[in-house]
């Protein structure tokens, strides 16, 4: 299993299903997150997947305050804290510094992973710049690993660059003027790094939701060499406001929904994974309403407000040139909608995919869709009562 | 351009204050370096490259898209066991300042260079102290050198000290932009046998990060914790005017410079009545000042802090103890400070406090902005610092050389 793949990386093989996972642990008790919470899992998940020659660096936010208490840590490999903006720098100087110390013989020269894990406030918003040059550096072997549980989770569920549209956080409450204060879209972080770092040789999404595919998808990134990069989507009960047993079928249903795709690129070829791979082939998908319902962030939506989102969801997979992953189109001389696209987009057949033909085709009908004001959370608020904003457990 | 002739067992190069700490970081066999380009440090960064693309030096160079990132990955370097050689000037400096916040607790000899710049607004490229003195606090040491050749020694004494496992702190080298980061002096560079005599490998021995030892780094502690582990730094911090000491010493033998005193530098003071007191470039005006005044008759000498941190109280009370008073130089400011009165002034006050013998201490800021300290401007201070000796009334504080 722990054979060498070119650059120096340590080759993981694939681990298919679940019940061909390691039975080792690299991550264990010790943590104090919130039940059901899917950020942690994440960490077991990847601890496991990369195996025991790994070092992990992990920013601050949930999965350092609540996670890596003095003298109870969960960590068996080694694992160190950096600055909530640092998860590329932190990868970069543990890579460099391993790297040098083999090169002049200071150290035992072998393959080490790099693993620097960040949220989505620290990956997203703070430390984008740091991920960016880091991904630029292809001499490292590392992976950022970016848990995106949609806020800025641990000081006590702000707005963050990943919060979806109109959902309520400690930062955009509803109140009797406003009652979508998140009017921002969720930043395509996997999409826009791939489109701008085509040196980078592997970068994904996942979700703990679906564990082997993000597994061999951790796998898939050490192995490849050099910097790599993956996005996993992590439902957080506190912060999305729903009971703790519905962590895994939420995750899921974000795939299904069409919110958050499924996928990897390899060496520049896109591939769509699990049930995104069916809903780019056609398959119906279900109605962000399903998704959106069971969570009490978006208590306060009305029909228009579900509208809107399912319209922005639509345009992401029925208008974007690679749908959900690349944003913008192609103004010519090629008109992309008659020939192929230049877009070493190899393995996704066009003729098959959802985004071609009548928009609109792939989702049920919605309430509220056709007569959509342009704006609609900057309607006066008519509802009587509002929900809560979200509790406060001061982590 | 290079003048080199051996000299011993050294040579001599003719090089400026930043190509001097690049040798040393060559003879150092530094492993990672991150570079991001502010004046007037940058200078090494450019130094240190050229070096690794001639192949003198071996080394990790990373162009950092920050100086936050660069002072993380050089951090993050150091935890997994190697030499690392980092540095900025000025905002860049204060732009990592998270970084710089954390690297003492962590207990990682990370050295670097702050070639000293003003905190612009308004814009300025010249030296303050301010923006090294940012970190006086927070458990970094602090050096300030007077020329080129101090950069190349006490770039060496860094690693020597900050590595030391009594020590396990960060090392900042005060370099005064301009005036010692871009004049060129002829230096003294030692051979690499006397240099790995001088500094041994670099060894965070049970605290290394790495797979065969897995520890956890920086867990979240909180009130249970935080106390004990602030003290095993201040603990740390303690020791290391001992370990000065020895490294002196050695320093001293292998090298055949350095200096009586490790922490400070005494310049015509045996018979002195009053002194002034600085640190940086202002060496060359005082002593130019102090030799003109002494032909006139003057019993005036000069004392020039070389550690600022950690600060030699005791060795301080001791030596200006013998002076009627002392006049402090500031390059930098301290807004709202007691007498509002500069940096070093208020910490050399708090130094005399508890002194058998005190003598009176005055202060002046000047220089600030790049703006050139004359050995006229010195005249002035020793004139004011006269006064004080004779137990005339003078002002506390002076700023000297402002524009009414
Ligand atoms: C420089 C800096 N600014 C702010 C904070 C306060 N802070 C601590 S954790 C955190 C939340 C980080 O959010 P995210 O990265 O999404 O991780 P999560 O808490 O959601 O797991 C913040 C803002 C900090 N630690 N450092
Ligand atoms: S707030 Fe969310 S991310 Fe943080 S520990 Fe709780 S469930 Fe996990
Ligand atoms: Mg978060």
């Amino acid at each position: 299993m722990t054979t060498e793949a070119p650059g120096r990386a340590l080759k993981l093989e694939p681990i298919k299903s679940i019940k061909k996972a390691p039975k080792e642990e690299y991550f264990e008790s010790g943590h104090r997150t919130c039940q059901g919470c899917l950020s942690s899992l994440p960490m077991r998940l990847m601890a496991k997947a990369a195996g025991p020659r790994t070092i992990v660096l992990g920013t601050t936010g949930c999965m350092y305050v609540a996670n890596t208490t003095y003298m109870s840590t969960p960590w068996v490999v080694p694992w160190m804290h950096t600055q909530l903006g640092a998860a590329g720098s932190s990868a970069i100087g543990t890579a460099a510094g391993l790297k040098s110390l083999m090169r002049k013989g200071k150290m035992k020269d072998e393959p080490i992973n790099v693993i620097a894990f960040c949220g989505d406030g620290g990956g997203a918003d703070m430390g984008l710049s740091a991920i960016s040059a880091a991904l630029t550096d292809i001499e490292y072997n590392l992976l950022i690993f970016l848990y995106d549980n949609e806020s800025y989770a641990n000081t006590d569920i702000q707005t963050s660059g990943q919060t979806p549209w109109g959902a309520v956080t400690t930062f955009s409450p509803p109140g009797k003027k406003h009652r979508i204060m998140q009017r921002r879209w969720k930043k395509n972080v996997p999409g826009m790094l791939a489109a701008g770092h085509p040196d980078t040789r592997y970068i994904a999404s996942g979700t703990p939701a679906v564990p082997v595919d993000m597994m061999d998808k951790v796998r898939a990134a050490l192995s490849a060499g050099g910097p790599t990069y993956m996005h996993v989507l992590d439902p957080c009960p506190k912060g999305w406001h729903y009971d703790p047993e519905h962590s895994t079928e939420l995750g899921k249903l974000a795939i299904e929904t069409g919110i958050y795709p499924l996928y990897e690129i390899k060496d520049g070829v896109l591939n769509f994974t699990g049930k995104t791979k069916q809903l780019a082939l056609g398959r119906r998908r279900k109605p962000v309403r399903e998704y959106l319902e069971k969570q009490g962030r978006f208590a306060h939506f009305k029909n228009q407000d579900y509208a809107y989102f399912q319209k922005k969801v639509d345009e992401m997979w029925e208008q974007w040139i690679i749908p959900c992953v690349v944003a913008f189109s192609y103004g010519g001389p090629i008109n992309i909608t008659t020939e192929e696209p230049k877009v070493r987009n190899n393995n996704v057949k066009r003729e098959n995919a959802s985004w071609i033909g009548e928009p609109g085709h792939a989702h049920e009908e919605h309430e509220g869709v056709s007569d959509m004001p342009n704006e609609p959370w900057r309607d006066d608020n008519e509802l009587d009562e509002y929900p809560n904003a979200l509790p406060s457990m001061g982590q | 351009m290079t003048i080199s002739k051996p000299l011993g067992r050294q040579t001599e190069k003719l090089t400026t204050g930043t190509q001097a700490v690049a040798q040393a970081v060559k003879l150092a066999d530094v492993d990672v370096m991150a570079a991001y380009p502010i004046r007037p440090y940058d200078g090494v960064m450019q130094a240190v490259a050229k070096l690794i693309a001639d192949g003198e030096l071996d080394a990790e160079y990373i162009v950092a898209e920050s100086e936050h990132s660069q002072f993380e990955i050089c951090k993050h370097a150091s935890a997994v066991g190697s030499r690392v050689f980092v540095g900025s000037s000025g905002v860049g400096w204060m732009y990592a300042m998270e970084s710089n916040a954390v690297t003492p607790s962590l207990r990682l000899p990370v050295v670097a260079m702050i070639g000293n710049r003003a905190l612009d607004d308004p814009g300025a490229f010249g030296v303050e102290h301010n923006d090294a003195m940012a970190v006086r606090d927070l458990g970094w040491l602090l050096f300030w050198v007077e020329d080129a050749q101090e950069c190349f020694d006490a770039t060496l004494m860094a690693y020597r000290v900050g590595e030391d496992k009594r020590v396990f702190l960060p090392v900042g080298l005060g370099v005064d932009g301009a005036f010692i980061t871009h004049s060129q002096t002829l230096i003294k560079i030692p051979d690499q046998e006397t240099v790995n005599e001088f500094l041994p490998p670099y060894d965070l021995g049970e605290r290394l990060l790495h797979p065969d030892n897995p520890i956890s780094i920086a867990p979240q502690a909180n009130e249970d914790w935080v106390m004990e582990i602030r003290k095993q730094t201040d603990d740390a911090a303690k020791r290391v005017k001992g370990v000065i000491r020895e490294a002196h010493d050695d320093f001293r033998r292998l090298f055949g410079r350095g200096g009586d005193n490790p922490f400070f530098e005494e310049y015509m003071t045996e018979d002195a009545e009053y002194v002034l007191f600085g640190m940086g470039s202002l060496g060359l005006p005082a002593k130019v000042m102090v030799r003109r005044l002494r032909d006139r008759g003057e019993k005036v000498g000069f004392v020039r802090l070389k550690w600022f941190r950690p600060f030699p109280d005791e060795e301080l009370a001791e030596v200006l103890g013998r002076f009627r008073a002392v006049g402090v130089v500031d390059r930098d400011y301290a807004y709202g400070s007691p007498q509002h009165g500069g940096v070093l002034f208020t910490d050399l006050r708090a130094a005399l406090y508890d002194a058998e013998r005190r003598p009176r201490v005055v202060n002046f800021i000047g220089g600030l902005g790049g703006r050139e300290l004359t050995p006229e401007m010195m005249d002035e201070m020793a004139y004011i610092t006269k006064r004080a000796a004779a137990g005339e009334t003078v002002p506390t504080v002076s700023w000297i050389g402002v524009r009414e």
